[in-house]
């Protein structure tokens, strides 16, 4: 079986996930593999050099991190780790701020790129659109503790 | 290696192919052989899933994240049956007299662009949407714009029958919307126009195009292509060029034709876009209904146009300036979020341009000028006042330092959100208008084509889609292409006996 872009760099890559979208850190088993299976399609799609360069990356921050702050980026506390994160998106460095933003575009397909992650944020898509909603909406009605309290298609928010 | 003719040989199912092939379908009735050649896949309707990550990778190039050299700028266009006309929101506009005044090529004139725009807004269906079917998130912005003193304008789009799914970026599940994929393709094939998908151009040679057909990936959606996979070479008396402005550029340049057509590649444009979002204190419609009702248009003003938009979860956090906690915060407001483009009308500047590394693969070299950023600083300024003035609580915008804005601080706007603030690489900036790279113009000194898509000195060649705008549109261009390929398949239809008599000379 070949070698993915991230099974390699395993842990420092979800302690970077965790880093971008602190909600990752309550992820089961079953859900990073989900979201790390939609980073590896990403990947996939991309040239080598691109997939060569993210694993290089995310060795790269995982020795900066040591370097840094004394901890592998796996053992750093998450909030330390976004920190070490936000220094690095506002780096002088255009190269690395391109390696921020191309880790967090990960992260967020990990994340929000699951139907959980999706349902999670309140996102409602829905091929059959208002009628799809309205049906939706007279469910919630009757469901107890729902809110109920969308603004109406039309209606003043 | 397979060999095959044909008469006519279009490359790509777009905006531009599509229409191209629909127009030259007519020939196909006096016994001649029209093909379309289209990279990617042609889906099922039932395929049509509107999950975001899958729809992605079965109908954009590189899933919509095509990125620059420069790894600042991500491109997001079509690879499918229909390129981007399947994938954009069907918005409808026509060319402004000022731009295509303004581009100076001799012999495209305003008024015959307009004429064909219209025709086919008639043939697609484009109108405007009734009032009830307008959703919070468009209202909103129509609403804020008159408090904040601005008067935003409807876009028609080319829907029929439209659900509201707000899913017309993955490919409208319902069949609504009218891009070349529902209407001039079928169309084409009805009438005999034969359409090859999962078929790749390697490269243009004379009166040739070498296509690599592959099968569909595993598990990947879209039906099988209708040739074997395989090489072939397929003679045809005529080319035309309609694979988008990456697409036919880098195609042009890989199969040689940059060596007399010093203009190949240059004056490419793309209308750089950031999203902003307002949290609202309640929910509003804002994933349901058509995502792009309303536009603001200060192009001549302040060289930006402001749209209405609603994007998906990942999309959205993609866009959004940051990460962490604060951003996890507004990612949970999602049912509360209004949201809108900005684009800048950018123009064209010698080092923006598209060329192709060693294998051929297409290469954007995108930076951004001074005038784009103040455009994109003046767009944030407009869009925050407009969000507030909308009734947002909060406003996201990528160019304040830091990005949200509380409403106590809407009166600092114009001190807070500053062209200083655009970091690239860091701010996330898209773009899905690509234009340029195979312009129209005078002769060869200064374009690829004339006014009528003939490529200087290879009169067999043509082109069809926005890679002949020698400038940015400054607005959405899908019309514009349509026009264009009209055009350029009416210069083909008038010369055909002739360039086809001439292959066949050749043949024999």
């Amino acid at each position: 079986m070949n070698e993915t872009v991230l099974q390699s760099v395993r842990d420092p890559f979800r302690a970077l996930v965790v880093g971008f979208v602190p909600e990752a850190a309550d992820l089961s088993a079953e859900a990073w593999d989900e979201g790390e299976a939609l980073a590896e399609g990403m990947l996939a799609g991309r040239p080598a050099t691109i997939q060569r360069q993210v694993r290089f990356l995310i060795r790269a921050l995982d020795v900066l991190s040591f370097l840094r702050r004394g901890h592998r980026l796996a053992r750093l506390d998450p909030e330390a780790r976004t920190r070490l994160l936000a220094s690095l998106q506002d780096s002088r460095l255009l190269l690395m701020r391109r390696g921020v933003w191309g880790l967090r575009t990960l992260a967020f397909v990990v994340y929000y790129g699951r139907d959980e992650g999706r349902a999670a944020v309140g996102y409602r898509g829905n091929p059959g659109g208002w009628i799809a909603r309205a049906a939706a909406r007279s469910g919630e009605a009757t469901t107890p503790g729902s809110s109920g309290s969308s603004v109406s298609h039309g209606a003043a928010t | 290696m397979n060999h095959v003719r044909c008469d006519v040989a279009i490359v790509g199912s777009g905006a531009g192919g599509g229409t191209v092939a629909q127009a030259l379908a007519r020939l196909v009735a006096d016994g001649h052989r029209v093909v379309v050649l289209e990279q990617g896949a042609r889906l099922t309707d039932s395929e049509f899933t509107g999950i975001e990550t899958e729809m992605a990778d079965a109908l954009y190039d590189e899933g919509g994240g095509f990125l620059t050299e420069e790894g600042t700028l991500t491109l997001a266009f079509g690879r499918t049956y229909g390129g981007s006309t399947a994938v954009y929101t069907g918005t409808s506009l026509v060319a402004p007299a000022r731009v295509i005044d303004g581009w100076g090529v001799p012999g495209l004139e305003h008024n015959d662009v307009v004429r064909r725009s219209q025709r086919y807004a008639d043939e697609n269906n484009v109108h405007p949407l009734p009032p009830e079917e307008i959703n919070d998130n468009n209202r909103l912005f129509r609403e804020g714009c008159l408090e904040a003193g601005y008067r935003a304008e409807q876009f028609p789009v080319n829907v029929r029958g439209c659900h509201g799914a707000s899913l017309c970026n993955l490919g409208c599940p319902n069949g609504a919307k009218q891009g070349t994929d529902r209407v001039q393709l079928p169309a084409a094939e009805r009438r005999g126009v034969e359409v090859v998908t999962h078929a790749e151009v390697l490269r243009i040679e004379e009166r040739c195009v070498v296509v690599r057909v592959s099968e569909p990936e595993p598990g990947a959606p879209g039906e099988r292509s209708a040739w074997a996979p395989g090489e072939y070479r397929l003679s045809a008396g005529i080319v035309v060029a309609a694979g988008g402005s990456v697409g036919s550029t880098a195609l042009l340049l890989r199969s040689g034709f940059g060596s007399t057509l010093t203009r190949l590649g240059k004056g490419f444009t793309c209308h750089p876009a950031l999203i902003l979002v307002g949290e609202h204190e309640n929910e509003i419609t804002n994933d349901v209904g058509h995502p792009k009702s309303y536009f603001l248009d200060r192009a001549i003003e302040e060289r930006f146009v402001l749209e209405t938009c609603m994007y998906f979860p990942f999309v959205t956090a993609k866009n959004l300036t940051g990460f962490g906690s604060d951003h996890s915060a507004l990612m949970q407001a999602f049912r509360r979020l209004q949201m809108i483009l900005v684009l800048a009308c950018d123009r064209a500047v010698p080092e923006n341009r598209i060329s192709v590394d060693r294998t051929g693969r297409p290469r954007v070299h995108y930076r951004f000028t001074a005038e784009v950023r103040e455009a994109l600083a003046a767009a944030n300024r407009a869009a925050a006042h407009i969000f507030f003035a909308a009734g947002a609580v909060r406003v996201h915008a990528p160019l304040a330092d830091p990005p949200l804005l509380g409403r106590s601080e809407a009166g600092s706007i114009d001190k807070r959100i500053r062209a200083e603030s655009f970091l690239p690489g860091k701010t996330s900036v898209t773009a899905a208008h690509l234009m340029g790279g195979c312009g129209m113009g005078s002769d060869a000194t200064d374009s690829v084509t004339d006014a009528w898509g003939r490529v200087h000195g290879v009169p067999w060649l043509r082109v069809a889609d926005s890679s002949l705008f020698p400038d940015s549109l400054e607005i959405n261009p899908y019309l514009t292409v349509m026009a264009l390929a009209d055009r350029a398949a009416e210069a083909v239809l008038g010369e055909a006996g002739e360039l086809l008599a001439k292959a066949q000379g050749g043949h024999s």
